[in-house]
């Protein structure tokens, strides 16, 4: 059922009531009146989410808290695409407005806000969530309200749903083609794995440990996870040193991530004496960890600021137009600007924006968009089918793209891994 | 393990000793601040890794601004500005004890609650004024990279960097507070206020002056910590718990329990996170200090004052 | 039983005061918000279990807790575990490596289901367990504290201590607990679809009869000799002691009444909110909680419930405002309600209302409630 077909009948349960019983009324009207007095917010929950000029989505990401840092990008990106859109004269001729809501990097508050956004805002779509700790809590709700959901972040897959558009890497696509070339460029047999202990992390070396061994036949000569928030490496580098690997494969985040390359580099672990491919550092991150600690380390990602074409520089030129000069563009902020894009294709051709005609739009296998990072096809599994690059981190927080692979199909449910 | 050679294991040995001693400084470090405060005055202040960010944003500042202005500079603009640090972080805490926490004294919970508050404020304070994505310092090149006593043996410049400054400053908390005229008016103030007012000591002032030096340390220490760690409106939410941890570990006011419960609890982790993972060495740990504390609640070293 | 039941209700007052609170939350509300926001309202009351909790542990015990969210947590994880246990039946994680287990296990690469998991098969233990195990574990916490003599405010920082280690371990412990992302999906409870909005609708309302109830059962406490010894032990230990009272074991039980109910509301929040997850067992909801009960007045039982909706709904009112200021907000609340209100709502009511609406009543039922005086004043 979609959320525009039962408009006419979704009248607050209260005034229903109001209808048949008056005097009951009045008391209901009354107590609402003290709470709305009370907390300056409308409960009204009859809106819709379509007028003739308007049509509303949300955007929920963390505003505060810990994931501000890398959530920012994303809220920004997002709302450059909707100001482009909007300047073009908007989806099915209508203006895009936005509700922002702030997850203040807490689960069960990204669940509250999705709820408020599908069931009190009736937005059309959502743009939002960075963990995946946010986008399991919000799941559950967003397939019940049957809404859309536009999902920035590289991720570790094992998830289809029907609500959900990922624009970003699930695990196959960012891991094989990253080691084949490091395997290759690098003579690499035997490799270290270290991530963060999250599913992510954990899941993407699952798949990795099997591909080197299976198919790059090189040996894993460790494999280790780092408590999420830690900020001491020293142990774990000596480790690393101990066992000589040709390549240390990382996927750590956050805060910990600036923490782990300092120490590397501290320790004389630096890009010109050892191989460190990772999964986790965007230009975002680079700005958090320095580049002169990053110099020569490779990240693999499907885009990269610094990727020369003129459809990229012109993008890369907008964004520095709206958000000042000194914002990085990372791999999740690009994908985020794909988001109400993509929306917005499927919308078109769906000539709706119910969200059960937009989902069969978005499973034709015909989306496509002219992107920052090239041309990119939604796959009837809700993932985007993009290509791989390797950036060479240069000692200004950039990277020197050295290696772009082949579209990559998403795989969400690897067999055999 | 497979055969590794003697010289290999030589060398790690040498480079986890030092790990493990690195750890500890950081441990101490972070905690100094705190133990000063709680064990001086009795108060905690939820706000101290807000402080610390304050010192992190301080070295990051003073590296914008010596690279536009000064590059020349470069190598040597830490140094001031770990003092900038220590300053800023001073009168800050001095402001916040003026404002907040000398109201508050007779009702130690309720400080908690306050600077609770405070800590919330200060976090969204950084978020507006330097945005909410982290950001790095230059540092100058003597604190980057490591040095090679041997070939196989890199040891971290930023570690022997931390260390140095956390012996300084527990060596300045020790002089201050047991040689100078000053620490014996804070000690008297401590066992007996009443009697300390009475011979003329003005505890009010002591007050002030403690709580303002125990945010200036931890200013120190997070302008240290940018040569280890990141910079954002949250990284003092990153050394919070370890901070807590060591001073309820090593028991209040006893500047030595601090000392040795960061010691213990660093060995500990270092060695473990080596045979271990990392993440199993850190639960590893933390059991067993939730395990000792279930024993001897009081931590290691009990305080001497009864209350 | 008569005597009994006016404990309960808390004496003339007492009983005025809840019987507002009931008519807010089982009348009111459910007439006034659509069912989205009456679940949100739900999910607050569940917080609010913990604040109750805080007013007996800290209120009348003088004890602060800081690691009430720990408690709540356990309840809420008892009860997600059972839930998960149900959601994940053959049929629908059939594609998995190891059918019949919770997924996230299956990604963590766990092939048979933990020796902790398997009694969370039956209801009847979960239940057990949901009070069983906070029971133990702040007993064990508040025996080794208390027979010691610590307290104050380094108590309060053990047992924040304790929630942070707790913490790390359940993000730790993946495979067991489904680390960051908490156990999620949840679906039915004996087959029971616990998402549709009749569900809510009834989940909120065996909330709300839940927490009256619990308050009711710490009026009991408050109004017995144990209520008056604790006050007496707040203001005065030594003298408590002195008269030959055991005070630790009076601690003790204040302790582990505050965690119980902290759990129990935990168990409702799982139910009402469908997931689980490590945010809301750490350091920073359970200062929170602490808020709630300061702003409702940390002597007031039914002042905590109100202290909780009213954070709640500024937190939610301004973070969809000023998203990016609510913090300064809250900061503010925070530190306004030491300085300017100690005693918070319920103080301003004891100094501004009381009188009058006392009052009022007497006008209302003068030779009444003479009557209840003097009967009140031969019970005391």
């Amino acid at each position: 059922m979609s959320r525009q077909t039962h408009q006419p009948s979704a009248v607050h349960p209260a005034r229903q009531e109001a209808l048949q019983h008056p005097r009951k009324g009045i008391v209901a009207a009354l107590a609402g009146a003290l709470i709305l007095g009370l907390t300056g917010t409308a409960f009204g929950a009859s809106g819709i989410a379509v007028t003739d000029k308007e049509v509303t989505v949300g955007q929920l990401h963390s505003s505060t808290g810990t994931m501000a840092i890398s959530e920012t990008g994303a809220i920004e990106a997002e709302q450059l695409a909707i100001s482009q859109i909007n300047a073009m004269g908007g989806v099915l001729g209508r203006k895009i407005k936005v509700i922002q809501e702030d997850g203040a990097s807490d689960w069960p508050t990204f669940a509250e806000k999705m709820k408020k956004l599908l069931e009190s805002d009736h937005v059309a779509a959502i743009f939002g969530c960075w963990t995946s700790a946010s986008r399991k809590a919000v799941l559950p709700v967003l397939e019940r309200d049957n809404g859309l959901l536009y999902y920035p972040t590289f991720y570790e897959g094992l998830e289809q749903s029907k609500n959900v558009v990922y624009t970003g890497q699930e695990a196959t696509q960012q891991v094989f083609a990253g080691l084949d070339w490091v395997a290759k460029t690098k003579h690499a047999k035997t490799f270290y794995l270290i991530g963060s202990d999250y599913i992510w992390p954990r899941t993407t070396m699952k798949l990795a440990r099997k591909y080197i061994e299976t198919v790059l036949h090189g040996t894993v000569v460790g494999e280790e996870y780092a408590a999420l928030g830690s900020t001491e490496f020293g142990s774990t580098i000596n480790k690393i040193r101990l066992k000589k690997p040709d390549v240390i494969y990382a996927a750590v985040v956050g805060g910990s991530n600036v923490s782990w390359f300092k120490q590397l580099k501290a320790a004389g672990i630096t890009g010109k004496s050892q191989t460190l491919l990772t999964l986790s550092v965007t230009e975002d991150e680079a700005k958090g960890i320095g580049g002169e600690n990053l110099l020569g380390f490779y990240s693999a990602m499907k885009y990269f600021q610094s990727l020369n074409t003129p459809r990229n520089k012109e993008f890369v030129s907008q964004f520095k137009a709206k958000w000042g000069p000194t914002a990085p563009i990372g791999d999740v902020t690009q994908a985020a600007y794909e988001g109400p894009w993509l929306w917005k294709a499927a919308v078109e051709k769906a000539g709706s924006f119910e969200t059960d005609k937009v989902v069969k739009a978005e499973e034709s296998g015909t989306i496509t968009f002219d992107a920052p990072e090239g041309m990119v096809y939604l796959e009837p599994n809700h993932h985007l089918k993009t290509r791989l690059r390797i950036g060479e981190w240069r000692a200004d927080g950039q990277a020197d793209i050295v290696y772009t692979s082949d579209y990559i199909d998403p795989n969400p449910f690897p067999k055999g891994y | 393990m497979d055969a590794y050679s003697l010289s290999d294991l030589w060398s790690i040995l040498v480079m986890q000793g030092f790990s493990g001693l690195s750890l500890f400084s950081v441990l101490l470090l972070m905690a100094l601040g705190l133990a000063i405060i709680f064990g001086q005055m009795g108060v905690i202040n939820m706000a101290h890794g807000e402080f610390m960010t304050i010192g992190a944003y301080t070295i990051y500042s003073f590296s914008k601004l010596t690279e536009t202005y000064f590059p020349t500079l470069m190598p040597y603009y830490f140094i001031v500005a770990i003092l900038g640090a220590f300053l800023i972080a001073f009168v800050v805490g001095y402001l916040v004890e003026y404002t907040l926490i000398r109201h508050l004294y007779k009702r130690p919970l309720d400080t908690l609650l306050a600077t609770w508050g405070l800590s919330l404020i200060m976090q969204q304070l950084f978020r507006s004024a330097f945005g909410a994505r982290e950001v790095s310092a230059t540092l100058p090149d003597w604190l980057m990279g490591s040095w090679k006593p041997t070939p196989d043996i890199d040891i971290p410049l930023n570690g022997i960097f931390v260390m140095v400054m956390s012996i300084l400053v527990t060596g300045a908390v020790v002089l201050f507070l047991f040689r100078s005229n000053w620490g014996l008016k804070v000690r008297a103030t401590t066992q007996n206020r009443v009697m300390a007012g009475a011979v003329g000591i003005n505890t009010k002032k002591i007050d002030r002056v403690t709580f303002a030096i125990g945010c200036g340390i931890a200013g120190v220490a997070g302008a240290c910590f940018t040569t280890i760690a990141s910079t954002g409106p949250t990284s003092g939410s990153l050394y919070i718990v370890d901070t807590f941890l060591v001073v309820v570990f090593g028991g209040s006011a006893s500047l030595f329990g601090t000392v040795a419960s960061a010691f213990s609890i660093a060995q500990a982790q270092s060695v473990l996170t080596f045979f271990l993972t990392n993440a199993m060495g850190k639960v590893v740990t933390l059991m067993t200090i939730i395990t000792i504390l279930m024993m001897r609640p009081e931590g290691l070293f009990r305080s001497k004052v009864r209350r | 039983m008569n005597a009994l039941l006016n404990r309960a209700l808390g004496e003339r007052n007492g009983a005025i005061g809840l019987a507002v609170l009931a008519v807010i939350i089982l009348l009111i509300m459910p007439l006034a918000l659509d069912i989205f926001r009456l679940n949100l309202v739900g999910k607050y009351l569940t917080y609010a279990f913990a604040a109750v909790g805080l007013v007996m542990v800290w209120g009348y015990g003088g004890i602060l807790s800081l690691g009430q969210g720990v408690f709540f947590g356990f309840g809420g994880y008892c009860m997600a575990m059972f839930l998960k246990l149900e959601a994940s039946d053959l049929t629908s994680t059939a594609h998995q490596t190891t059918p019949g287990i919770p997924d996230f296990m299956d990604w963590n690469q766990v092939t048979q289901l933990p020796m902790i998991w398997q009694p969370f098969h039956s209801f009847a233990f979960t239940v057990f367990a949901i009070i069983a195990v906070p029971l133990l574990i702040s007993y064990v916490i508040s025996a080794a504290m208390f027979k010691r003599r610590v307290g104050g405010v380094y108590f309060s920082i053990i047992t924040q201590a304790i929630a942070a280690i707790l913490t790390i371990l359940v993000v730790g412990q993946q495979g067991l607990t489904g680390g960051i992302n908490g156990i999620t999906d949840l679906k039915t409870l004996n087959g029971w679809n616990i998402n549709t909005d009749s569900a809510k609708y009834l989940l909120y309302f065996i909330n709300g009869a839940l927490l009256l109830g619990v308050i009711m059962v710490c009026n009991l406490v408050l109004s017995s000799k144990l209520g008056r010894l604790l006050l007496a032990l707040r203001d005065k230990e030594d003298r408590v002691r002195f008269s030959g009272y055991d005070v630790a074991n009076f601690k003790i039980f204040t302790f582990c009444m505050g965690a119980v109910i902290s759990a129990i509301g935990g168990a409702m929040f799982t139910l009402q909110v469908g997931f689980m997850s490590p945010s809301i067992i750490g350091i920073v909801p359970s200062i929170e909680m602490v808020i709630f009960a300061a702003i409702g007045g940390r002597m007031s039982l039914v002042g905590a419930v109100y202290g909780t909706l009213i954070v709640n709904y500024g937190k939610t009112a301004f973070s969809e405002s000023f998203p990016s200021l609510w913090l300064l907000f809250m900061g503010a609340m925070f530190i306004g309600v030491v300085m300017v209100f100690p005693n918070g709502l319920a103080g301003l009511y004891q100094s501004h209302l009381n009188d009058r609406v006392t009052r009022l009543l007497n006008r209302i039922k003068k030779v009444k409630s003479s009557d209840q005086l003097k009967v009140v004043k031969a019970e005391s």
